[in-house]
């Protein structure tokens, strides 16, 4: 049951935190559109480390 | 004529699609009753099949027929070392129903695992249900095994072939043509601006192994066949190791400098830095298995739960509706999950290459 709870805040967190990278990079390219390609592998890089810090606490909490 | 090849052609592909799906509509279904006459709880069965899909098992079953309870698929070679090598195939198991004799000694299947036993079988058991039994040390070709093995024999026959082709010319032809910007932008766009200029060469063979291994084990989960080898934790835990083991051996002067006595911060930080340092060298491995490993699993498990619609909503929705649903979502979803595939692949590189790239780069010193 704690574990679910946990769950559910853990994805919250990852959800919040992929947002402010995705919109940031959304207004980065808005901005300067030929820096794309290289905002894109940034927000890229970013997302997995972030994604891998979510499922670390996902798996260590089941 | 051309127009008549090319729909058959696609409806060859859109049939292997949901095969799998059709293979799961047989397994199941509301009120059935097993061979002993029990009925069927079909939530339970349908989360076991999904938890027996997701690990890796002694034998390659395509379909079991829920009623008569024959499984249809072939056994693969069991290999044990205990006092000595004792090999045989997985079909003397029977699914984990009989005891494999193998010289003078017996084993049984229990949950996917072998153990060692008497001739009739017996368990024990602890105090939480764990059985107590000596394991026996496991070598068998297990279907990922297998997996691996085939992707591996592919790759083999790709890249020679397309190194083969540049003997003749520069300009590869056929299959090759699709391979080349493959390699370039592996080349380009991972490793050679994390890397550096200068030592991104040796690191190519690693790199683009390792991208189109993941690649193409990803891209076979997705198939009928029922691999999940990416999504087997000592699958990704051996990927990442290599990742370890290269980034640790490359590692330069400066590398080590950083990590054990960092240069520009007062002495008291340099002895608080350093357990950070040596633990952020432990995590980056260690969040490149989790990542892989979590990811492909997650995605097995919702396309079959999603496939599984089929039977659980059967009752509410009747079967046209449930079986239409089921089909629109699980191909959204095996959509989303080729783009995972390649994602998964290229964030693995990526990241290996920005671990080396750390630990071989020059500091200009101040």
């Amino acid at each position: 049951m704690y574990n679910l709870i946990g769950a559910g805040l853990i994805v919250i967190g990852g959800g919040i935190g992929l947002g402010q990278i995705g919109g940031k990079a959304m207004e980065g390219i808005a901005r300067q559109p030929e820096a794309a390609g290289k905002i894109q592998t940034a927000m890229i890089i970013i997302g997995a480390l972030l994604e891998g810090l979510a499922f670390g606490a996902l798996i260590l909490g089941a | 004529m051309r127009v008549f090849q090319q729909t058959l052609k696609y409806s060859v592909v859109l049939l292997l699609t949901l095969s799998s799906s059709i293979i799961f509509a047989g397994s199941g279904g509301n009120g059935d009753h097993d061979k002993k006459g029990n009925p069927i709880d079909t939530q339970e069965e349908i989360k076991a099949y999904i938890k027996h899909h997701l690990q890796d098992s002694h034998d390659f079953t395509f379909y079991t027929d829920g009623q008569s309870g024959t499984h249809y698929g072939f056994p693969l070679p069991v290999i044990l070392w205990d006092q000595g090598v004792k090999m045989f195939m997985s079909s003397k198991f029977h699914h984990g129903e009989t005891v494999a004799q193998s010289g003078d000694s017996f084993y049984k299947l229990y949950h996917g695992k072998i153990y060692k036993t008497d001739a009739e079988g017996t368990i024990t058991y602890d105090d939480h249900q764990h059985p107590t039994n000596v394991k026996p040390l496991d070598l068998s070709i297990t279907k990922s095994v297998v997996g691996m093995i085939l992707v591996s024999v592919l790759m083999l026959l790709m890249f020679s072939s397309l190194a083969k082709g540049y003997k003749k010319g520069p300009i590869p032809t056929g299959f090759a043509r699709v391979l080349e910007p493959l390699v370039i932008y592996v080349r380009d766009e991972i490793a050679r601006p994390n890397i550096g200029e200068k030592k991104y060469r040796k690191f190519m063979g690693f790199l683009l192994t390792v991208f189109f291994f993941i690649w193409i084990l990803n891209l076979l989960g997705l198939t009928p066949l029922g691999f999940n080898v990416t999504g087997n934790i000592a699958v990704t835990v051996c990927l990442a190791l290599f990742t370890f083991f290269i980034v640790q051996f490359s590692g330069n002067k400066d590398y080590w400098k950083h990590i054990f006595w960092m240069p520009g911060v007062p002495v008291l930080m340099k002895i608080i830095l350093m357990p950070i340092e040596i633990l952020g060298m432990l995590t980056k491995p260690f969040s490149l298995l989790i990542r892989l490993f979590a990811n492909i699993t997650a995605g097995h498990f919702v396309v079959m739960s999603l496939i599984a619609l089929m039977i659980t909503m059967k009752a509410a929705f009747g079967p046209v509706a449930s079986t239409g649903m089921s089909i629109v979502l699980s191909l959204f979803i095996s959509v989303i999950e080729i783009l995972v595939a390649f994602l998964q692949a290229f964030i693995f590189t990526m990241l290996s290459s920005l671990f080396i790239g750390m630990a071989v780069q020059e500091h200009d010193h101040h």
